[in-house]
């Protein structure tokens, strides 16, 4: 099992959503963006100063910050 | 019989133009920004059609209905309540799988359901092919087609609402089955089930559309401009610098015309007062007082609002702004706030009370309590007249192109200090008073749309521009009453506002400033467009507004009166920091609830002017 995390992922890269690391609500809120595990996700790019990341997940453009990617745990890369 | 009357909730995804459907079905003009999350509070409106009446809910746009925002327990609630006949979800056709989503969830829930599938004339630009029928027959409930800022499939989509409320179909078949669920966590069942919609809304998108590869390729390439490392902070500040340049340059012709036209009726109705048999004294009020401030009102805030709200609309309806959030969001992080407070900020550029009403996005009490108490932190369109007429005045004066380039520039640097210190002081409250974790928050960046300027210019000059004209006409015309009593009302041979003037100008002093000029401040509480006539009228001391032919009478008026470019500078500094306008106080009275939040909004901001303005003075004075 590898231990990689989603903030790990350089842009133009992919990998596979393997697990949210967040609670209640937060979790849904994730899940219901589209970051359930087993979806394809890939980085598209940083903000100017390097945080937030944008994602590409299910055909949306969603943006996270460091530290809460650091939460995904993502295989496959 | 009575007429027939239905009610239609309309649910959707944030962003996928759900404000717009509903406004082209009611025609009531609700204000749609392109961001997520911005209607919070429900708005309704309705629409006759085949001789009933038909009543539509907008509710809150959801990615779900489970999460606990505040926005999903509404519209959850409203949909499981049974009082709408009708369902109406909007989807966004250049992003089908994620609305179908929503879908999947509301259908389970509710019965009869129609999908509007919108934006229809985005996803042909995209290269995106749909078949709506599959997609139907897939769902088993009716699915239309609209490209609803056209007005394209909305005769459709109301003849099939109508049949929807009068024979519904049958309820489809469950769309998802879930896996069983025996034996499983809380956490792994919810898992499980998100999975299985997700999966299903897969299938159905897979089977409905097809979508390109290169499909949002002309996306990716402006975020790389609008966003990267290289280019996206040096875009933003160009883009704000032109905003403001237009506004500067466009607004100068109209205003001068507008200021003419207004003081040339100011006579005829002076004489046609007289004419009644007024006595002159209340003429002189009417003409002097209310008269006068409400034209000084208009003429200098009109042109420039007709300017800058339409080409921020326009920015705006293009899906700029949540690349804005994605930019600063950086900095917003180091002030330990949340990510939505650069949107929050952004409105508060527009009008700090509605910032401030637009901070129930933020989820989190927290972190909106610091949205909330920063907003007038930033210079509304109320105060962006004044500091033109600064800039212009004191640091940009000759005239021309290089005058406008010029104090665009500057303004664009007191808008930097302006952000710069909003970033501080909400860092100074999330260490102190309002200390926490600071939560996550995902944000959308949603598709760019390309915007419909015709009806960016309509709808921002009827819905913002006059609304804020008309209720900044509405408070300076009292406030122009109690200025000329001020001025015409003597105590010991001077005038009530001399007297006032004198009181404050110890204090006026120390801060690079003069008690005349506080006094303006203190009196423009209900309004910061009347700060400027109301020290015109003290300095005058002709008992009214002055005649204000150009910035050339300003300029003299205020040398006369012992300005120099660093009076210019403190005022400058305490226009951009001091207490909120009377509308935002009640603003934040209302959204805080507390009277003890509210003093602390009005203490921040005072406090770090005049503490500025005093740091500044003592520096200059001290350079020499």
């Amino acid at each position: 099992m590898s231990s990689e995390t989603l903030d790990c992922l350089l842009p133009g890269q992919w990998a596979t959503v393997a697990g949210l690391s967040f609670s209640d609500a937060k979790r849904r809120r994730l899940l219901d963006l589209g970051f359930i595990p087993g979806a394809a996700v890939t980085a598209l790019q940083a903000a100017p100063w390097g945080d937030p990341v944008a994602y590409g997940v299910r055909g949306a453009v969603i943006a996270l910050r460091r530290a809460d990617a650091r939460r995904i745990s993502i295989v496959g890369k | 019989m009575s007429e027939a009357s239905y009610v239609i909730a309309l649910a959707g995804n944030p962003n996928v133009g759900k404000s717009t459907v509903f406004n082209a079905l009611t025609h009531l003009h609700q204000h749609t920004g392109n961001w997520p999350g911005k209607t919070v509070a429900v708005a309704q409106g309705g629409y006759p059609y085949q001789g009933e009446t038909y009543t539509v809910v907008d509710l809150p746009g959801t990615y779900s209905l489970f999460a606990d925002s505040v926005e999903e327990e509404i519209a959850r609630d409203f949909l499981c309540s049974g009082q709408a006949d009708v369902t109406l979800v909007v989807a966004d056709a250049t992003c089908l799988e994620r609305n179908l989503n929503l879908l999947l969830q509301i259908m389970d829930q509710t019965h009869p359901v129609v999908l509007c599938v919108n934006l229809l004339d985005e996803a042909a630009r995209k290269g995106i092919t749909l078949d709506l029928t599959a997609l139907e027959n897939a769902l088993g409930i009716p699915v239309v087609g609209a490209a609803a800022r056209d007005g394209e499939g909305l005769d459709h989509l109301k003849e099939t609402i109508r049949q929807a409320a009068h024979h519904p179909l049958p309820p489809p078949p469950r769309q998802v089955e879930l896996p069983d669920l025996e034996g499983l966590s809380q956490q792994e069942r919810q898992e499980a089930a998100v999975s299985a919609i997700m999966a299903r809304s897969e299938e159905l998108a897979a089977l409905a559309a097809k979508v390109p590869a290169d499909a949002h390729r002309a996306d990716r390439r402006l975020d790389r401009l609008l966003t990267s490392r290289s280019t996206g902070l040096l875009v933003m500040l160009g883009l704000l610098g032109l905003v403001f340049w237009l506004t500067i340059a466009g607004a100068n012709v109209p205003s001068q015309l507008l200021s003419e036209a207004l003081g040339s009726l100011q006579e005829p109705l002076r004489n046609l007062l007289l004419g009644w048999g007024l006595p002159r004294e209340v003429c002189a009020a009417l003409c002097d007082g209310i008269y006068r401030t409400a034209a000084w009102v208009v003429s200098v805030m009109l042109p420039p609002m007709a300017i800058f709200f339409p080409l921020f609309t326009l920015l705006e309806d293009a899906g700029y702004l949540p690349r804005v959030a994605f930019n600063l969001d950086r900095c917003f992080q180091w002030a330990g706030a949340h990510g939505r407070q650069s949107l929050t900020m952004c409105m508060g550029f527009g009008c700090n009370a509605c910032g401030v009403m637009g901070c129930r996005i933020i989820d989190s009490p927290r972190e909106r309590l610091i949205a909330i108490l920063t907003n007038s932190f930033v210079p509304c369109n109320g105060r962006l007249p004044t500091l033109i007429a600064l800039f212009t005045i004191f640091f940009a004066f000759g005239g021309g192109l290089g005058t406008s380039l010029l104090t665009a520039v500057l303004l664009l640097g007191a808008i930097v200090a302006a952000v710069g210190m909003t970033l501080l002081i909400s860092r100074l409250l999330s260490r102190t008073v309002l200390r926490g974790v600071p939560s996550s928050f995902a944000l959308e960046l949603p598709p760019y749309r390309r915007p419909r300027v015709g009806q960016v210019i309509v709808r921002s000059v009827l819905d913002r521009t006059l609304f804020v004209l008309a209720r900044a006409v509405m408070v300076a015309a009292p406030a122009g009453l109690v200025i000329w009593l001020t001025a015409n009302v003597t105590v010991g041979g001077e005038s009530l506002l001399v007297h006032l003037a004198a009181f404050f100008d110890p204090l006026g002093k120390l801060m690079g400033l003069d008690g005349m000029i506080l006094l303006a401040f203190l009196l423009g509480f209900p309004a910061n467009e009347i700060v400027i006539p109301i020290l015109l009228m003290g300095y005058l001391s002709t008992g009214s507004l002055t005649d204000y032919q150009d910035l050339t009478h300003l300029r003299q008026l205020l040398v006369a009166n012992g300005w120099t470019w660093q009076t210019a500078l403190s005022a400058v500094v305490f226009t951009l920091f001091h207490f909120p306008c009377g509308t935002t106080c009640a603003t934040i009275r209302r959204e805080t609830g507390s009277l003890r939040w509210t003093l602390l909004a009005v203490a921040l901001p005072t406090a770090v002017g005049i503490l500025l303005c005093m740091a500044l003075h003592l520096l200059l004075t001290a350079v020499g």
